[in-house]
């Protein structure tokens, strides 16, 4: 709730004009009932044509204005609802696309994606909702209640006795009902888990015909989610007629207790009977705010995990004081450390707590550095840390001479070409994928789109660099990708090339055409590759083997050959003479 | 992410929909009649309470002393009565109708999967994995609640308005008009509503649909988007979308925001019509004030329900659209059924030939044209060649995932169509590059194949693919659970494990489609002995971007661009120095 008001508050002049109109509106709303009853009640009796006839008219002209009034306010709502959730949402962008790697990990990716999507919906509706609605109940509870206590307040005192009641049926609502539609969100989630599970899975399901046990295994889930969709239900359907009963209670009690008093000459029946107009107001705007309660329970929890996400942008990567310039080589690492701090829940941690421990190495600039080893010995890691988009644990990083800690974010990653595993096309041209929104003439793009080997299917296509690629370049083949992600990092001539696993889709062939263009045309580049292969790391200056997040080796690949028993191992595994053999 | 698009599209079938969806009620026909019960029941009550009320302040009038208890005391408790038996009546209806929707909901959802599990292969290669899941996630839930509440109103909406009328009608006819003439106003206006919002709820969708769409790339893309200093260009290309798809909002909102206060509008001038109307008839005594003030009451009671199906008829063509896709899905042709005399293939001796296989996926383009292929039992045959060239096409082809245009594929001489599919594909193990696990224990993933496995065997699995002693090391052993997508071990890993369910499932026939590409080449090698093993006395089909793995293979297939270049032995490929020559030296370079 605190995001929302927070979102709202700049435009508190606007909230308040719209309030107001609507405020004018709903009492225009319940003034024409009491026109209604004066006029059966008073006017008609008298007969006077003329009178009824103006009477009518003035209805008519309230029934305008309550429409206009309405129609302004609910439009002003919307408006306030565009408006604050248009900010909302610029800010959770601005926030999620910086946050560090280790806030991303904490949320994760599907959660953003749905905090910037459904909540926001959620708390759009709210918005406008609550501005409309929200005004019209309390002031018909309000009104209600201050009028039947004006009326006869001992009366009312019998009927308010229904309250603590109804606050009994709210409280075990939010209590129960909520809960138990977040079992049903989970049993949702493991039904479209088992689904997508088959779906990406299909092919090991049918050759192993296995789809009669997914199909039990399906339902069983299913069933679950219908019963406790349907348990969930069965608490939700309890408030209204709930709530209708004991305000109804409360109206007998009125009923028993006036007859008493009506008996004893204190009150007139006709009491009872504007009673229970008032009843009928009240019940209406209890009905209504258990909606706006219900709405808001949604909402709020929306609103919440919205208001996580921008907090996390407080919290920003400090940029460290500078100290003056060490004369170092251009990359140095030293005796780095670090532990990813959400693994330690993780099964990966029980054996190993960090990702990498002590590694230093140095790297001139123009030169090469190639890492090798297993899968999660840490060699992404590195990558991460050089970025900086986690810091390090143990010992410190430096770039030109500077700490990385002590680098503006933006001035440290515009040094930087990269390709990372997995890398993303963005649904655009090939021009602004290759580009990224830097100011890259199109030689230049070509000349790296070139280098990467993919210039003749940018050119086999009659648009060219501005041929679309769909959402994650669906459009493209895995190589076709992984080239035109390479042409990304090579176009803007960076000063650090790092190509972390960047061509496990391409064949040897065009890896290795790919590898000597770079070694040809981007001599400039201090280049760090990680790869499974050694004929990508071999003609490099530096290699890195690394294993379980250490150095077990570090050198030249002759001298590797000589002194690193683990990477002659790599070696005769790739090049050497054993292989699959038919028995 | 629910596609909110569904929420304002209209059905193209709707007949046909809504007769399949009444197939599907037909079963709770009992439950629906119980539930028109109900509801009639509860709206009486709701008519009956007022008057009871009515006749215990009339009980009253005597004024001070001559209050007649004994009708106030049975008229309040016959009230209380009626409120609690109208509560009652109420939850029970609402119970009922929900589990029907439910139950509808429940049964749709199974007989997607049962869909699905018969579709083709090659609908999941072309429908995206999202769009099917918002088929049960999304659409079957807008069915089951529409069911479940939109019924319900319709009924009580009904009831209310024929009830009013006919009270009304009993009251004074001639006064009737003036309501009635407001009905043709009520349907012209709300029909010109829908006319007018429609296309723009549906803007909003299209344009909260790319929201979603842009979000979901650049949080996907975070990292590079932070890599290349991108943060600020993309926070501006999404303020576009981001505006758009608020002015979508705002202009879709504009329009429906004018619709509830005209029908309030409309409520409250035919309030006041028939108030000036009805003053008129008592002035000329055709009828009493006490009339005229329940006529009023009706009036109210008249309009309210109209106002309500306009909104439902709304949510009832959203839950239409959201049918029509599902059945849409329930509707795709299934995989090729077994020919009728279908043989069981059992003793499969591994002989397989390929005889003059076409294949294409989309007609214009040809990815396999005239292969020919013999592999003899417990032969290895490897297939190279450039990545899109058609190399996993071919085990597409074996495991009949896939059906040639043209040729035919034999096993053991036989014409492998002739086989039921479920054996056919019983007769191949396979690893291949996307590793597939389950959310589930280790042990479970490596049983899937066979379920009667012994736990030993498992293990013994386990062992044999390196990668016990990782499991060992694990806080739970073999009890362990992967989670979706196996996030929490390595792409390795998760090969071994998958290396391992192929070991456990005995068949004579192996696939390996790049089955150790995720595995560093160390494990590699120390896995080296168990693949062996794992292919003994097997008909191998190993697909590899590591040549050096598959040198001694049989029979090496270099696929180029739609057609065999070139088939051997290594020996035999390598001094020919064509396609294949060229593809290994590039390795050395």
């Amino acid at each position: 709730m605190k995001t929302i008001l927070r979102y709202m508050k700049p435009y508190r002049r606007r909230v308040a004009f719209g309030v107001t109109v609507k405020f004018f509106g709903s009492i225009g709303e319940l003034f024409i009932p009491f026109l209604l009853e004066y006029m059966v009640d008073d006017i008609v009796p008298t007969k006077d044509l003329s009178r009824v006839l103006w009477f009518g008219g003035v209805m008519v002209l309230c029934a305008i204005l309550v429409r206009v009034a309405n129609v302004k306010a609910n439009q002003y709502a919307s408006s306030i609802a565009r408006d604050c959730t248009r900010d909302l949402r610029h800010d959770l962008f601005s926030v999620t696309v910086g946050l560090t790697g280790s806030q991303f990990d904490s949320v994760t990716l599907p959660s953003l994606i749905s905090r910037m999507t459904a909540d926001s919906y959620n708390v759009q509706n709210f918005i406008g909702m609550i501005q409309r609605m929200g005004i019209r109940a309390p002031i018909l509870l309000v009104g209600g209640v201050f009028m039947a206590m004006l009326l006869d307040w001992e009366l009312s005192l019998v009927f308010l006795c229904m309250v603590p009641l109804m606050a009994g049926v709210v409280l075990f609502v939010s209590r129960h009902g909520i809960p138990l539609y977040s079992t049903v969100q989970d049993n949702v989630d493991r039904l479209t888990r088992i689904l997508r599970e088959n779906i990406t899975g299909i092919r090991v399901v049918k050759a192993l015909s296995r789809e009669e046990h997914e199909k039990t295994r399906y339902n069983k889930a299913n069933d679950e989610l219908s019963r406790s969709d349907f348990r969930a239900g069965a608490t939700m359907a309890l408030p209204n007629p709930l709530m209708n009963l004991f305000l109804n209670i409360g109206l007998v009690l009125v009923i028993l207790f006036g007859s008493q008093r009506v008996n004893s000459g204190d009150m007139k029946s006709g009491v009872i009977i504007t009673f229970l107009i008032y009843f009928n107001i009240i019940l209406g705007a209890v009905l209504g705010l258990n909606r706006i309660f219900i709405m808001y329970t949604k909402a709020g929890a929306s609103a919440n995990r919205i208001g996580s996400v921008l907090e996390l942008g407080n919290v920003r990567p400090e940029v460290a004081a500078r100290g003056p310039r060490e004369d170092v080589p251009f990359i140095r690492f030293e005796h780095v450390s670090f532990t990813y701090p959400h693994l330690n829940e993780t099964v990966e941690s029980a054996d190993r707590e960090y990702a990498v421990s002590d590694i230093s190495f140095d790297l001139n600039r123009g030169e090469s550095l190639g890492i090798i080893g297993a899968t999660g010995c840490g060699k992404t890691t590195l990558i991460n840390l050089l970025m900086r988009f986690y810091d390090v644990t143990g010992g410190r990083i430096l770039v030109d001479g500077y700490d990385v800690r002590s680098y503006e974010l933006s001035e440290l990653r515009r040094k930087v070409g990269v390709v990372f595993q997995n890398d993303m096309i963005f649904a655009d041209t090939l021009r602004e994928n290759v580009a990224f929104g830097r100011d890259i003439p199109d030689e230049e793009l070509r000349s790296a789109l070139t280098d990467a080997g993919i210039i003749t299917f940018v050119d086999s296509h009659a648009e060219g660099l501005d041929y679309m690629a769909t959402k994650a370049g669906a459009n493209l083949s895995g190589g076709e990708k992984q080239r035109v992600i390479i042409a990304r990092a090579l176009s803007g001539r960076p000063e650090i090339l790092i190509l972390d696993d960047a061509s496990s889709a391409l064949d040897y062939k065009t890896d290795a055409a790919l590898r000597r263009s770079i070694r040809e045309n981007h001599k400039e580049s201090t280049c760090i590759t990680i790869a499974q292969r050694i004929s990508s790391v071999r003609p490099l200056t530096k290699i890195l083997v690394m294993e379980a997040g250490e150095t077990v080796g570090y050198g030249t690949h002759e001298e590797l050959m000589e002194s690193c028993e683990i990477y002659q191992d790599i070696y005769r595994s790739q090049m050497g003479g054993e292989e699959y053999a038919s028995a | 992410m629910p596609p909110l698009s569904s929420k304002t599209d209209k059905p193209k079938d709707t007949k046909g929909t809504l007769i399949r969806l009444l197939g599907y009620l037909g079963r709770y026909r009992l439950g629906i009649f119980a539930g028109v019960i109900l509801s009639l029941t509860a709206n009486i009550f709701a008519l009956i309470g007022p008057k009871l009320a009515g006749s215990a302040i009339t009980a009253m009038e005597g004024g001070a002393g001559a209050v007649d208890f004994k009708l106030v005391y049975r008229y309040a408790s016959l009230m209380l009565l009626l409120y609690i038996v109208s509560s009652v009546v109420n939850y029970m209806l609402s119970f009922l109708m929900m589990n029907i929707g439910r139950s509808v909901g429940r049964k749709l959802r199974a007989d997607v999967m049962d869909k699905l599990m018969k579709l083709p292969v090659g609908y999941f290669d072309t429908h995206q994995t999202g769009d099917i899941i918002s088929r049960v996630s999304y659409d079957i839930d807008v069915i089951s609640n529409s069911l479940s509440t939109d019924i319900t109103q319709i009924l009580s909406s009904i009831i209310t308005v024929t009830g009013a009328f006919a009270l009304m009608l009993s009251i004074y006819a001639p006064l009737v008009i003036v309501v009635v003439v407001m009905i043709p106003v009520y349907i012209w206006y709300t029909r010109y509503m829908m006319r007018k919002t429609r296309p723009l709820m549906s803007k909003r969708s299209a344009m909260y649909g790319m929201l979603n769409g842009f979000s979901e790339e650049m949080f996907s893309g975070q990292k590079t988007i932070q890599a290349y200093a991108h943060e600020a260009q993309s926070t501006d290309a999404f303020d576009i979308h981001n505006n758009n798809a608020c002015d979508a909002y705002y202009k879709a909102d504009y329009q429906a925001a004018k619709i509830g206060p005209t029908v309030g509008f409309f409520t409250n001038l035919s309030l006041a019509l028939s108030a000036t109307a009805g003053s008129v008839f008592y002035m000329k005594e055709m009828i009493t004030l006490g009339q005229v003030a329940s006529f009023l009451l009706y009036t109210r009671k008249f309009s309210g329900p109209i106002n309500e199906v306009a909104n439902i008829s709304n949510e009832i063509l959203s839950s239409l659209a959201a049918a029509e896709r599902v059945f849409r899905l329930l509707n795709e042709p299934e995989e090729t059924a077994d020919v009728p005399d279908a043989k069981t293939l059992s003793e499969v001796a591994g002989n397989v030939e390929l005889k003059g296989i076409h294949f294409a996926y989309v007609p214009e383009k040809p990815i396999l044209q005239n292969v020919n292929l013999k592999a003899d039992a417990g032969k290895l045959i490897a297939i190279v060649g450039p990545t899109g060239a058609g190399k996993t096409t071919i085990i597409n082809l074996l495991m009949r995932f896939y059906d040639p245009q043209s040729g035919e594929i034999r096993i053991d001489g036989t014409e492998h169509r002739s086989y039921t599919m479920t054996s056919l594909r019983k007769a191949y193990a396979m690893v291949l590059q996307d590793t597939w696990v389950f959310h589930g224990t280790i042990y479970d993933n490596i049983a899937y194949g066979r379920s009667d496995a012994t736990r030993e065997e498992v293990i013994a699995a386990a062992k044999a693919a390196h990668i016990h002693k990782y499991i060992m090391c694990l806080p739970n052993g073999y009890e362990s659970v992967i989670t979706e997508d196996g996030g929490n071990i390595s792409k390795g890993q998760k090969q071994l494990l998958t290396i391992a369910r192929a070991m456990l499932y005995d068949a004579k026939m192996l696939i390996l489609d790049e089955a150790t590409s995720n595995v560093d080449t160390r494990t590699e090698r120390q896995i080296q002995s168990a693949m062996r093993t794992l292919m003994k006395d097997k008909t191998c089909f190993v697909i590899a971007h590591r040549l050096s793995t598959i040198r001694n293979a049989d029979r090496i297939l270099v696929i180029g661009g739609g057609s065999v270049d070139e088939q051997g032995t290594h020996e035999e490929l390598m001094a020919k120095k064509g396609a294949y020559y060229k593809l290994y030296m590039s390795q050395w370079e």
